[in-house]
């Protein structure tokens, strides 16, 4: 048991506690702050990857302006707690055994699959930044100048979805 | 070393409980929060693969993902903003006609 | 056990540079309280703490007491779980940010071992700053949302959408000093403003970086929520904003939170665009290395002086320890058989001086200067900073590409 295979189990087991969490909890805020915790989670996985730069993105854009975007949402709508309905007791008895047996045969299919490939980094690439800026102003040069034009797009949508009616 | 078959595992557990959430929640907010995690769990099998491969293009995807994701958001807690408003309620089983 | 302390050694020098690095900022928090107070207070002509030990001293110490010992009601309605994560998580973050600074160049040699000194060289520093800043709104909007309360509602959510609002031109503002580095690393961010050492103070990067300067300055006054961007959390606005319902230990909390995030920023502001821990002079005048031995021993013997003629008998006691124990050490610098001990203390003396002058910097703004208003606070930071940080990352690229980057 490598360092790197610890930190990989306790990460992997912090993301889906955080998953799970989200979808125990009844009131929004307790799961966004679950969501959050995922988010870090998977930051720490793209650190032990060797992807320095898409963790820190990850974590500034996703858990510190998607994720805030969703807090203020929830406590200007004063989002309450959830209340019960009636979801049939069948589909939760014979659902999760047969949800976990999908799942068991799809981790043994990947498993068997790709044996030799491990994901890390080695000794002598270049830094992460300069590798993934190189490619992005060179190679993707135009989606990245059409996300640009996405991200105004949203801008102006959701200025004007939120604004009240002036009648 | 970890190898990437662990993190497409992880990848898949994540999407599979995205998937959940999805399904069974009732507030719409917990619902765009379930298109969040499975759009993380399927950046985790990019960046998973990259690193594998050693090539930079799936990291790059990732950095589109997230910010497709981002406008995406904003978008969507609009529309639930207005939906909220129009409707009072934020149960996604109040907005099943499409008349008010 | 020496064979064990031998074995796990990175490990415990990593636990003892944390615990060591955790005491001082925390008394260095203190300490900075009673340094406002006392600098404010003598801009409004009056006196500060003054009681409490020899010229008030004592003070951080008494309301570390109080805090530690005043009730601590959770008020009725409050959404538990996140009540009482927020000032937690404030606090962890600020504290965090600590982590990535380095405070000298050369490492130390004890025993055999070179201990560097920071905690941990991260290649994306300044990236993972900028993340646990980000990170940190999430203190103050989830403090007003769980106090189940209109006014701290409102502050935590202003508060919030200006910390969202000055963290872009904050990240924009720094994009200068990187692309003149090359590197997200503090440390080479330093020695790229070494590559001229005769050029002294005019090798720093605040003179070809002097919008980049003010603004990352400003943005950074509002990202800590100070004045005179403290609309959300002042006193005579919002009854106290966003922690208006946290009583004694965590409201501690949040008041160590933002003065650790005070000395963050003038951290930062010093690494960046002041030279770190450059000395002003040219390499060349090697007798600037007696300046620390220069301004310890007069202030040492002036602690002396004025401790003997104190009013109390407990000031005519400690005072002069204070002062004999600095000028033992302004001594000690001088002489030529510590000259390495001089050497070595270079760097961390002119990176001290420089942080406590923007400390001070930040108290002087706290007493002089009126608040904006929200509207006001809000219009200047989208429709005036974004756009000049934004301006002064396109006038830097064109730089250099014509003139390269040194």
């Amino acid at each position: 048991m490598t360092p790197q295979l610890a930190i990989f189990f306790v990460l992997a087991a912090l993301a889906v506690l955080g998953a799970l969490n989200l979808i125990i909890q009844r009131h929004p805020i307790h799961s966004a702050l679950s969501l959050i915790v995922v988010m870090i989670a998977l930051a720490g996985l793209y650190l032990l990857m060797g992807s320095e730069f898409v963790a820190a993105v990850q974590i500034i854009v996703y858990g510190g302006a998607i994720m805030v975007l969703f807090v203020f949402v929830i406590m200007l709508l004063n989002a309450g707690v959830e209340e019960r309905t009636n979801v049939s007791k069948l589909a939760g008895v014979a659902g999760i055994p047969l949800a976990v047996a999908l799942l068991g045969f799809l981790a043994a299919a990947i498993a068997r699959s790709n044996e030799s490939a491990q994901a890390g980094v080695e000794a002598g690439t270049l830094a992460n930044t300069k590798e993934i800026s190189t490619m992005l102003f060179k190679d993707f040069v135009y989606p990245f100048e059409l996300t640009s034009f996405l991200i105004l797009v949203a801008i102006l949508g959701a200025i004007v979805l939120a604004q009240r009616e002036k009648s | 070393m970890v190898p990437t078959s662990y993190y497409l595992i992880l990848s898949a557990v994540l999407f599979g409980l995205g998937v959940v959430a999805f399904v069974f929640k009732r507030n719409v907010i917990t619902i765009f929060m379930s298109i969040e995690l499975m759009l993380n769990a399927v950046n985790l099998a990019f960046v998973a693969f990259s690193q594998a491969r050693h090539q930079s293009d799936g990291q790059v995807f990732v950095l589109f993902v997230i910010v497709v994701a981002a406008a995406e958001a904003a978008v969507g807690l609009g529309i639930i903003i207005l939906m909220a408003r129009n409707r009072q309620s934020l149960n996604v089983e109040r907005v099943d006609f499409l008349k008010l | 056990m020496i064979s064990f302390l031998n074995a796990n050694a990175t490990i415990i020098i990593y636990l003892v540079k944390i615990a060591l690095l955790l005491f001082i900022v925390l008394t260095v928090n203190a300490y900075l309280t009673w340094f406002e107070r006392k600098v404010v207070a003598h801009m409004q002509s009056r006196w500060g703490p003054h009681r409490v030990g020899p010229h008030g001293l004592l003070q951080p110490l008494a309301d570390g007491a109080k805090f530690l010992l005043k009730e601590d009601p959770t008020p009725a309605g409050v959404d538990k779980f996140t009540y009482f994560l927020a000032p937690l998580m404030a606090l962890a973050l600020a504290l965090t940010s600590i982590a990535i600074i380095p405070f000298g160049p050369e490492p130390l040699h004890i025993l055999g071992r070179d201990i560097t000194l920071g905690i941990a060289d991260l290649n994306i520093g300044i990236l993972a700053l900028f993340a646990i800043t980000a990170l940190s709104v999430y203190g103050v909007a989830l403090a007003g949302w769980s106090s189940n309360s209109k006014y701290p509602l409102l502050g935590g959510l202003r508060s919030s959408a200006q910390m969202v609002s000055y963290e872009l031109s904050l990240t924009m503002s720094v994009v200068g000093v990187l692309l003149l580095a090359g590197s997200f690393n503090l440390r080479d961010i330093i020695n790229a403003q070494a590559h001229h050492p005769e050029r002294g103070i005019f090798g720093w990067n605040v003179w070809p970086q002097i919008l980049g300067f003010f603004c990352f300055f400003v943005a950074a006054v509002a990202e800590t929520n100070r004045v005179p961007f403290d609309l959300p959390e002042a006193e005579s606005e919002l009854v106290a904003g966003f922690h208006t319902e946290y009583a004694s230990f965590k409201f501690a909390m949040f008041f160590i939170a933002e003065y650790t995030s005070m000395i963050t920023v003038s951290c930062l502001c010093t690494i960046m665009f002041f030279g770190g821990w450059l000395s002003p002079f040219p390499a060349s005048w090697t007798f600037t290395h007696y300046l620390p031995s220069v301004i310890l021993l007069p202030f040492g013997l002036w602690v002396i002086w004025d401790g003997i003629r104190y009013e109390t008998i407990f000031g005519r006691l400690v005072l002069p320890g204070i002062g004999t124990v600095l000028t033992v050490i302004g001594i000690a610098l001088a002489i030529p058989q510590l000259q390495f001990v001089n050497e070595f203390v270079q760097g961390p003396f002119w990176l001290l001086g420089k942080i406590f002058v923007f400390l001070f910097v930040y108290v002087w703004m706290r007493g002089t200067l009126p608040r904006f208003r929200y509207d006001q606070l809000m219009s200047f930071g989208w429709k005036l900073l974004l756009p000049v940080s934004i301006a002064n990352v396109v006038i830097t690229a064109f730089a250099i590409l014509m003139w390269g980057a040194r």
